[in-house]
């Protein structure tokens, strides 16, 4: 029997939205962001060579974070506190997924909201700990990737499962 | 579609179909409790679902998977067979529901061809698929870790990188992409088990050796567009375009399906898809000016027609709401290839007219001389011009019918309305060229050229 509070939730529905749609925001400063491996991760573009960008990230639970250049060579702008490379970061994960779910993902208790990604970061304990920034830079590459897959022909039945949708405009 | 067809969509659900769905359900459950938690309701509730099959030619391998799973042994090829027991359930669902449409509708559908199984090559990525669909069975939904949710990559790149295994390849990136968006589970109000459990058993069927493989006929003709439906996540788009066929060979005109896809990135969305399709420039142009396509030669399996731009023209514009009223009621169509038969994918072109647009606590629906059916407003696509407002002032409404959760709703593809006054007319298509709405171009503008801007940096930094 299915109950009125399983139809609400959708728990016997097969096509349901579950996760909203990302949002469009403009790439040029941080072409990379996403939430996976536990960390809220990206690529930054440098402001001052278009060659360089700078592999950023902040862990979820421990709010541990760091940011370097492809390289690997430790942000300058780093000292004790996230950079502005962090920001910018937070900032566009803000306008591609809204700030509950970074919140949700990231366990930052936000309370009645967050504004900006400094107004985000300023409410998690945060710390840095270096890492390696190639496996996040690898990920802007397997992301990259996805461009140059040829299209595909003929029905993807499974496609049925997920509609395009707007949300209600 | 009159309030009669509506009035015997309703009347009284198909015999049993509550029955196999509570089936389901029962399976569905211990697929997110997990097969290696498996305790004695779960055990109960396996041999249960065995037992819907007694008498039937799955009888014994599902009673011997479901035995082995409920004692928490099941092995990847049991799992298999039960996700093939629970297909076959849904299988049956989605016949006995299209019946109930097509009787309704007066609609006549041909048997599909021939199907024949094919080895499947490059078995390596189903195999790799195989043991992670395997993995999250076996931990259930809120088991479902980061960790996990990484291991999926490594699958979905090898089957990506396979054009036979593309169904799969899209499959298992967009579900392992929703799960990650919903880790930890265990937090979430509503776990979505039915729409999961039809993901994962698709995945699974995938992942078999041999591919059920249709004849392909090839077919010439008048393609006279009805419309289009667009279908997204967060790597994946694909543009369905539904149509009356005229064939060359003057056999009666049947509704058909063709569609194309892309790969994307999750940040190219809204009207920036139409821009992976630069391919397709006569599908494109089809679209955006409402025209209908000469075809020549196009392979056909079943009313799925493959799209190949050097094949087809443009031709003379075609009004898709003339299109439907003409020949819709009488054209014939095709049933579906059995591995696919699923209610989810149910997608009937129909016309309404002549009704009246309510809204209550269960959404929006159409009103049909005392019949209502409601409107599918979750389902209008963000790169096209319509909107919950064009739908509620709308006069007619050109859609696909649709089943879910014991309900029949209508898809909009396109729209006629009066707004201010005047008579305006929307497709899903209508943008495939470029917006044609001043605000939504304007707010598309801001945004940038998403596609070039990763087309430029891909450029530079994968072929370095």
């Amino acid at each position: 029997m299915v109950t009125d509070a399983e139809r609400a939730g959708g728990q016997r529905r097969s096509v349901v939205r579950v996760v909203p749609p990302a949002r469009a925001r403009k790439l040029a400063k941080v072409p990379f962001v996403e939430l996976a491996e536990g960390r809220l991760q990206g690529v930054v573009s440098s402001g001052s060579s278009a060659e360089r960008v700078y592999v950023s990230w902040f862990t979820a639970e421990t709010h541990a974070f760091h940011c370097s250049t492809n390289n690997n060579r430790p942000c300058g702008g780093l000292s004790g506190r996230p950079c502005k490379h962090l920001v910018a970061l937070a900032d566009e994960a803000i306008l591609q997924y809204g700030v509950d779910r970074i919140a949700r993902y990231l366990r930052i208790d936000i309370g009645d909201g967050a504004e900006s990604g400094f107004d985000l970061l300023r409410r998690a304990n945060c710390r840095h700990e270096p890492g390696p920034g190639a496996v996040v830079f690898a990920r802007f590459l397997r992301h990259l990737a996805y461009l140059e897959v040829p299209g595909s022909d003929g029905i993807l039945p499974e496609l049925h499962w997920f509609p395009a949708t707007a949300g209600v405009r | 579609m009159l309030g009669t067809t509506l009035a015997a969509l309703h009347a009284d659900p198909p015999v049993g179909l509550s029955d196999a769905l509570a089936v389901v359900d029962g399976f569905d459950d211990v697929l997110a409790q997990g097969f290696a938690r498996i305790g004695e309701p779960e055990a109960a509730t396996l041999t249960a679902f065995a037992d819907a099959f007694a008498g039937t030619p799955l009888a014994g391998a599902v009673a011997e998977a479901a035995g082995k799973a409920g004692t928490g042994s099941g092995t990847a090829e049991h799992l298999a067979v039960l996700a093939g027991a629970r297909s076959a359930l849904l299988g049956a669902a989605h016949d006995a529901l299209l019946g109930q449409l097509d009787a309704a509708l007066a609609r006549d559908r041909t048997a599909g061809p021939q199907e024949d199984p094919v080895e499947a090559s490059g078995l390596g990525a189903a195999a790799a698929a195989r043991a992670w669909l395997h993995e999250v069975a076996l931990v259930g939904w809120a088991g479902v870790d980061s960790e996990l949710l990484t291991a999926a990559d490594t699958p979905v790149e090898a089957a990506l990188a396979v054009p036979q295994w593309r169904r799969l390849a899209v499959l298992l990136d967009g579900f392992a992409a929703e799960l990650r968006a919903c880790v930890p589970v265990s937090t979430m109000p509503q776990v979505p088990v039915r729409r999961w459990a039809d993901l994962w058993a698709r995945g699974m069927l995938l992942t078999q050796g041999s591919v059920p493989t249709r004849t392909t006929m090839r077919v010439s003709g008048r393609l006279l567009p009805l419309g289009v439906e667009v279908h997204e996540h967060d790597t994946a788009v694909q543009i369905l375009l539904h149509a009356i066929l005229e064939p060359t060979d003057g056999t009666a005109p049947r509704v058909v399906r063709t569609a194309v896809g892309a790969a994307k990135t999750d940040t190219v969305v809204g009207p920036a898809v139409w821009k992976l399709f630069g391919a397709h420039p006569v599908l494109l142009s089809v679209l955006a000016q409402r025209r209908s396509v000469t075809v020549t030669d196009l392979p056909e399996q079943g009313g799925d027609v493959s799209w190949i731009d050097d094949q087809v023209e443009v031709g003379e514009p075609a009004d898709p709401f003339a299109t439907a009223r003409v020949l819709l009621a009488a054209a014939t169509t095709s049933a579906a290839a059995a591995l696919d038969r699923h209610p989810a994918v149910i997608a009937e072109p129909v016309l309404l007219e002549g009704y009246t647009v309510g809204s209550d606590d269960d959404g929006v629906h159409l009103d049909l001389g005392g019949q209502r059916i409601g409107v599918a407003v979750d389902r209008l696509p963000a790169c096209g011009p319509l909107t919950l407002e064009l739908v509620t002032a709308s006069t007619a409404c050109l859609g696909l019918a649709r089943w879910d959760d014991g309900g029949w709703s209508v898809q909009p593809l396109a729209v006629r309305a009066t707004v201010r006054k005047r008579a305006v007319e929307a497709h899903n298509g209508d943008w495939a060229d470029g917006i044609t709405d001043p605000k939504a171009a304007k707010a598309e503008a801001k945004a940038g050229d998403v596609v070039a801007v990763l087309r430029a940096r891909a450029g530079r930094l994968l072929r370095r």
